[in-house]
């Protein structure tokens, strides 16, 4: 008998962090673990069966589940996981579209000719994964990639799932609207209080029904309610912004306090636009009040930079602008994105007004942490800081640059 | 207030004195020219508090007298007159405006509330009118047009004795321009950074007049003014304030490679090449024994190239440039060949004119370009 398969795999590594610290350490295997510091960051499956989940605090886990052991992360471990891992969808197939860290999606329609069926593939890359990386990983297969991550979604944990070609709408329309990528908290509630609680019920809306309930974004729950998702897998699909942020916590903040956090997110975000070897044109500046409330402030420069000293100086002007606001309102997150990226391989100099040249200081800054490890140098202003969390990121390669 | 003045006479002297003006000012008044007759003529001023402006022309003044009335209308007005001699005339709250059978009524604005003008300063020195104003033309181009930095929208004037330079620069380039002046007292000794706009502005309306007399410091009638005056017009503008980078490192102290090109045949070659230059991308100069070929665009983008005849000292060099800063320069030097010197790829280059192939530099003006970096 022959079944048809889509060719869209979405791979996606179960409990990652959790995963790689029961990986590395066998006493925690089969275990409630939690990875986090005051946040859970990840949870094992053993951890998610007593309804830990991640984002919510380490203290609420414990009462959730007494049993539960806590690990710190361990960045570098998961970096070099991911690695390995992307490096197995690689050899499977080139057409691979890193969406984070633990998932991405792998087009494989041309190894037909191969004679090994799309649900054959996904179960040899579980099976390499688990043997040459030592992770569990949940593959979903479908005609298209939104479907192809509900499917892995659906498979959890260590699983694989194919939905056939022409069977989409059996599988997709019996589903909670929640399992729709971009059905958060607030459009699920808007729908929930239409009496509309499967997509299938959200499938037979007419589409400008759909608008007036949700906005803009209904067009798409349209489309992708009734299977329909033309989008292709994105080879070296590069990130269109870079960010980081920091929640500082409740109080008050001096002026030195918020322009020390400023400068440890400038550190982080221009190392990585450098280490990108990408240039920025707009800066963003992402503020939390104390009221949960959020605002943000750009400013777009006349030429695109990835330099330290510039992109500071930005800030520190976004910052003093919106200092009002913020004493007014009490500062609780701070955080920073460069947008309008494009490649650097061409940068328009500047004349050397001083006898220290800041791209140099730059790019020497970046090779000592880049050989012995970001907290391996600093501003005199951070030293004795806590650094923040660091999340690691896919890696975002330069074009045209081997890995 | 009564008198008759030349149509032409009035549209321009009213177009001058108002340019600067905004429409929206943070004071009503500000909007206003002040007309003044006395026994000069017409005397017609505005001021904003940054810029003011002043100029007396002839009129036949029948009743002397002050109004204030709208800048930009009385402005627009007079430039849509016929070519008839016009009346101005004071009634009441109102000033009549009549020439030929056209006739305008316009509201009086308050003359209590209008600023006093800075007083008419003393100059410091005098410049012929056309040398300044290709001088300040040369320079103001490389200053910064977006005011992340505000002194780098300055140009800064520095007068030594005889000695007069203006210099700008937005970063990426910097333009410096010396010549020598007239000074009033010989030791002469001020800097002063004056906003490029208003000074590109004032260079122009004054350049035509056959001498333009500057007042710096005190004789500007207060700290922190420049004074310019050019026969029957008197301008005034407020400095800059802030310190300007220090610029005296930027001029290569050695040079390793000097290229002579014909100025126009580089910029027609430039203008086409970089016609395939996408944004933020550079044109790519190489210069070899007797020609410099021109290259834009890479990998699958659009591509083109062209030589241009050159004559070469030193070893060769590949360097690319923003097109449009190496096109603002090689439009400014003014004469028919340009000097290009090189040390490396990634360093300062400089740009200067020189009158024929072999003949000697000209560095009364340099023009000094920082390269773009590319991956080749």
């Amino acid at each position: 008998m022959f079944v048809a398969e889509g060719s869209f795999l979405h791979a996606d590594l179960d409990s990652f962090f959790a995963s790689v610290a029961q990986r590395d350490d066998p006493s925690l295997r089969g275990k409630p673990v939690v990875v986090g510091g005051g946040i859970v960051l990840a949870a094992s499956y053993e951890a998610k069966a007593h309804g830990v989940r991640t984002a919510i605090s380490t203290r609420v886990a414990r009462r959730l589940c007494p049993d539960l052991i806590e690990v710190p992360p361990t960045f570098t471990a998961y970096v070099d996981a991911s690695h390995a891992v992307f490096e197995v969808f690689r050899d499977i197939t080139p057409l691979v579209e890193g969406i984070s860290i633990d998932e991405a999606f792998l087009d494989v329609g041309g190894l037909r000719r191969t004679g090994r069926t799309p649900s054959q593939i996904g179960a040899e890359l579980r099976r390499r994964v688990k043997v040459e990386v030592g992770l569990p990983i949940s593959v979903g297969i479908a005609a298209s990639k939104f479907l192809a991550k509900i499917a892995s979604a659906a498979s959890k944990p260590d699983g694989l799932l194919s939905v056939p070609v022409g069977s989409e709408l059996d599988f997709l329309h019996p589903l909670p609207v929640e399992a729709l990528w971009g059905v958060g908290k607030v459009t699920a509630g808007k729908l929930h209080e239409r009496g509309i609680g499967t997509v299938g019920q959200l499938a037979r809306l007419d589409r400008e029904t759909l608008v007036s309930i949700v906005g803009p974004g209904g067009r798409h729950l349209h489309e992708v309610s009734n299977a329909r998702d033309p989008r292709r897998v994105e080879v070296g699909r590069r990130r269109r912004s870079i960010g980081s942020q920091r929640a500082i916590g409740r109080g008050r903040h001096t002026a030195e306090e918020l322009d020390a956090t400023l400068i440890s997110l400038v550190d982080r975000v221009t190392r990585r636009l450098r280490a990108g070897e990408r240039v920025g044109r707009t800066f963003t500046l992402r503020l939390r009040f104390e009221d949960m409330t959020r605002a943000t402030r750009s400013r777009t420069v006349r030429r695109s930079g990835a330099g330290t000293d510039a992109w500071l100086a930005t800030g520190r002007e976004l910052l003093a602008e919106a200092r009002p606001l913020i004493a007014d309102r009490g500062l609780t997150l701070l955080g920073i994105s460069i947008s309008g990226l494009d490649e650097s391989d061409t940068e328009q100099l500047e004349l050397p007004f001083d006898t220290r040249e800041p791209s140099q200081l730059d790019g020497a800054l970046d090779a000592v942490r880049d050989k012995f490890g970001s907290s391996s140098i600093t501003r005199g202003v951070l030293v004795g800081r806590d650094p923040g969390f660091e999340a690691p990121l896919l890696p975002d390669t330069p074009k045209g640059r081997a890995r | 207030m009564k008198l008759v003045v030349d149509r032409d006479v009035l549209a321009e002297a009213v177009t001058w004195a108002v340019r600067g003006l905004s429409n929206r000012p943070p004071v009503p008044v500000l909007a206003g020219v002040l007309l003044d007759a006395n026994d000069e003529g017409l005397t017609l001023s505005a001021f904003d508090y940054e810029v003011s402006a002043k100029v007396t022309v002839d009129a036949q003044v029948d009743e002397p007298g002050q109004v204030l009335v709208l800048g930009r209308l009385l402005a627009e007005i007079s430039r849509s007159l016929p070519n008839k001699p016009v009346t101005i005339n004071a009634d009441g709250h109102k000033v009549e405006v009549t020439c030929g059978s056209s006739r305008f009524s316009l509201q009086q604005m308050p003359t209590a509330d209008y600023p006093t003008l800075p007083t008419a300063p003393e100059p410091t020195g005098a410049i012929a009118g056309d040398v300044f104003t290709q001088a300040v033309s040369q320079v103001a181009i490389a200053a910064d047009k977006s005011d992340t930095l505000p002194i780098l929208t300055g140009v800064r004037l520095q007068i030594e004795g005889d000695k007069l330079s203006l210099l700008a620069t937005d970063r990426y380039r910097l333009a410096l321009r010396e010549l020598t002046w007239n000074p009033t007292e010989s030791d002469a000794d001020q800097v002063a950074l004056i906003p490029a706009r208003t000074l590109s502005d004032t260079a122009k309306a004054l350049g035509a007049s056959g001498s333009v007399q500057i007042a710096l410091g005190s004789a500007a009638g207060g700290e922190g003014l420049v004074g310019f005056e050019a026969g029957q017009r008197r301008t005034t503008t407020r400095l800059l304030d802030g310190e300007y980078p220090k610029v005296t490192s930027i001029f290569p102290t050695s040079v390793d490679t000097v290229s002579v090109i014909e100025t126009s045949a580089l910029t027609e070659a430039v203008k086409r090449v970089s016609l395939v230059a996408e944004r933020n991308t550079p044109v790519r100069l190489r210069f070899s024994e007797g020609q410099v070929a021109i290259e834009a665009g890479q990998g699958d983008d659009a591509q083109a190239s062209e030589a241009v005849e050159a004559t070469l000292t030193g070893p060769e060099l590949e360097i690319a440039f923003n097109p449009q800063f190496l096109l603002d320069g090689l439009g400014a030097i003014g004469t028919s060949f340009a000097r290009m010197s090189f040390t490396q790829p990634s360093r300062p280059a400089v740009l200067s004119g020189q009158a024929e192939a072999d003949g000697d530099a000209d560095e009364s003006y340099r023009y000094v370009l920082m390269p773009v970096r590319f991956a080749s």
